[in-house]
């Protein structure tokens, strides 16, 4: 833990020196070190509009560590073979949802009380569930909808005994779609929860 | 008489781009009829590394009120008043004509001088003597083009305004990145304003043009951010648990509305920014999100879904009583106010197809002004008389501006990734 931690930053500071080295850095006077050093987690990197590009440190999403996005090759996959077998619900780690809609259809029930009763019976393990919506209508709505949906799996998750701080939830609403189609096939992969598994 | 008014242009930013670097084509889709037949005659010009006339052609074309005349068919290229001969361009139809000349002053400078003339009446409308560094030229030419729009329509131009919006490189792939942008009106010099392999939303301009508020996920959950744009230095102003989105700067520039999620469901709060005191605006069980000001900063319009669907609300923006605003159609959402608050445009749904409409709010008649399938993020223009959102075709984001009666449309085609989430700066 200690160790990654420490990577993540030697890796960060690398990154920070090439992305200098490789932008004609007049003046990258970049701020809010204050807030951002803390955590060694991903910085966006900003720029004043009367400078050089000033690259400042560097999204990362350390190898391995998750990954961004779409990905479900996630941490659980090293958890241990059920996440990988087939047969395992386990291994199956997104729910998708009808149109506007929150509620968790009948096939998926058995899915979330697998990953439910592997969470109680691993109290140190944490996941992300991450609410996403179609591109359908307005941004900032759909955020709000792929956060109803992320809770009413979270919901399911806490009858079947999962405690509340093994639980995160985050929103991306139609802004990391898995499908690019404007289709009703994209769409249907793109109305989900994903449940992402953490590092311990 | 003193025909010529000197006055020096001062650059806002020293912009360090390339000149003549565009990250946007434009395409007119649909003009108006009416349009008044304007002819820019090419500048005189010693060399100048931007070709004024051009760039005020081509602001003029763009806003739909008038109909350029090609260069092809002018009959003379007089560069000041002595040389032209009115009738010609009587004959050809043109009801104004734009003349003028750019000189080498050395040092990096150039001395720009316009005329606008009124053909039918052989005289001058309008005429300036500008400096200008060459860097700025291409801010001179726009503000040529503010000069003559407002002369000649009596509204403000805004071909001098910025436009902020974020954009998509490598959708998908594992390089990946979002940026926020912000560009001319025109979508020349696009500078980027941040960065980050996690999604960018929602940028809010503050009322002064100085700052931007926006979302970023860039720490794996979503963070609203106040960035200053010279600088580039930046404070994250909320960070709760759950939702931190939509902020949207009121008129007066002290506070942000929000929505957070964090005691429950999405509600509407405000944020004093000196303070860091919340107000929470809604209560309750359904989605509220979407805020955005009324002009004089008195009300703020939001999205619910507590009747059932997304529609569009009101409140007191110190808080008090909630009022539903739309009736008709099954979605309507991200409401905003144009300018002058007498109407609100919106994201309006009907079965599969997502489309601007306006709303007056006089009489509630709402009118749809676009027909693509999936039209989102409507921002009016500083001046009211066009609305500038987000299309998609296929994969393909892009932009697209329409005028306050849906006559004219134009298309912002972006060279390269998706485009989205367009926001006109104040």
């Amino acid at each position: 833990m200690k160790l990654n931690k420490t990577l993540l930053v030697l890796a960060m500071s690398a990154l920070m020196l090439s992305a200098c080295s490789g932008t004609d850095e007049k003046d990258a006077s970049l701020t809010d070190g204050s807030q951002n050093a803390a955590g060694g987690i991903n910085d966006a990197s900003t720029s004043g509009l009367n400078k050089g590009s000033g690259a400042y440190g560097s999204e990362m999403s350390g190898s391995g560590m998750g990954g961004s996005g779409v990905s479900n090759g996630d941490y659980a996959s090293t958890l241990g073979p059920e996440f990988n077998d087939p047969n395992n619900p386990l291994s199956k780690r997104t729910v998708y949802f009808m149109l506007d809609s929150s509620e968790v259809m009948p096939d998926f029930v058995p899915i979330i009380a697998a990953h439910a009763q592997y969470l109680v019976a691993n109290p140190v393990q944490r996941i992300t569930l991450e609410g996403h919506g179609d591109e359908r209508g307005s941004r900032e709505y759909n955020i709000a909808l792929g956060e109803q949906r992320a809770k009413a799996v979270a919901g399911m998750m806490k009858v079947q005994g999962v405690s509340e701080n093994q639980l995160q939830i985050v929103s991306y609403g139609e802004e990391k779609p898995a499908a690019f189609g404007s289709d009703e096939e994209s769409w249907e992969k793109n109305r989900r929860v994903e449940i992402v598994y953490q590092a311990r | 008489m003193n025909f010529f008014r000197r006055i020096l242009l001062i650059g806002l930013f020293g912009f360090n781009v390339p000149i003549g670097h565009a990250a946007l084509t434009i395409e007119i889709t649909e003009g108006v009829e009416s349009a008044v037949p304007v002819a820019v005659v090419p500048f005189a010009s010693q060399r100048a590394p931007v070709n004024i006339s051009a760039v005020v052609n081509a602001d003029l074309a763009r806003s739909g009120y008038f109909k350029m005349m090609n260069e092809q068919g002018m009959p003379s290229r007089p560069s000041s008043i002595a040389e032209v001969n009115f009738k010609d361009w009587q004959g050809l139809g043109q009801n104004y004509l734009v003349i003028g000349q750019v000189t080498d002053a050395g040092g990096g400078q150039y001395n720009v001088q316009f005329q606008l003339l009124d053909v039918y009446k052989n005289g001058q409308l309008l005429g300036y003597r500008m400096t200008s560094s060459a860097d700025d030229l291409r801010r001179t030419a726009h503000h040529i083009s503010d000069l003559i729009f407002e002369k000649l329509t009596g509204k403000k131009g805004v071909f001098s305004g910025r436009i902020a919006y974020i954009t998509t490189n490598n959708q998908g792939s594992k390089q990946q990145s979002h940026q926020l942008q912000v560009a001319d009106a025109d979508g020349f010099n696009p500078q980027t304003v941040a960065s980050s392999v996690e999604p960018l939303m929602s940028p809010s301009w503050s009322p002064d043009g100085k700052k931007m508020a926006y979302v970023s996920f860039e720490r794996k959950s979503a963070a609203i951010y106040v960035q200053t744009l010279a600088t580039g230095e930046r404070t994250r102003v909320a960070e709760f648990p759950g939702i931190n989105g939509a902020p949207a700067w009121s008129p007066d520039g002290t506070k942000l509305a929000l929505t957070l999620s964090k005691d429950g469901s999405p509600d509407i709060y405000v944020l004093n920014l000196s303070t860091r005191s919340l107000n929470r605006l809604t209560k309750g069980f359904s989605i509220d999100t979407e805020p955005a000001w009324s002009p004089d900063g008195s009300s703020i319009v939001f999205t619910s879904d507590r009747g059932g669907s997304p529609q569009l609300y009101i409140v007191p923006s110190k808080g008090g009583q909630e009022k539903r605003l739309t009736f008709s159609g099954d979605y309507n959402a991200r409401g905003s106010f144009s300018p002058d608050g007498k109407s609100l445009v919106m994201v309006h749904g009907n079965g599969n197809d997502y489309r601007i409409a306006v709303m007056e709010l006089a009489n509630r008649s709402i009118n749809v002004l676009t027909s693509g399938r999936s039209d989102e993020s409507p921002s009016f223009a500083p001046n009211g008389t066009m609305i500038l959102y987000a299309s998609k075709k296929g994969r393909t984001g892009f932009l697209s501006a329409v005028s306050l009666d849906g006559k004219m449309q134009q298309k912002m085609a972006f060279n390269s990734g998706e485009v989205r989430e367009p926001a006109w700066a104040p």
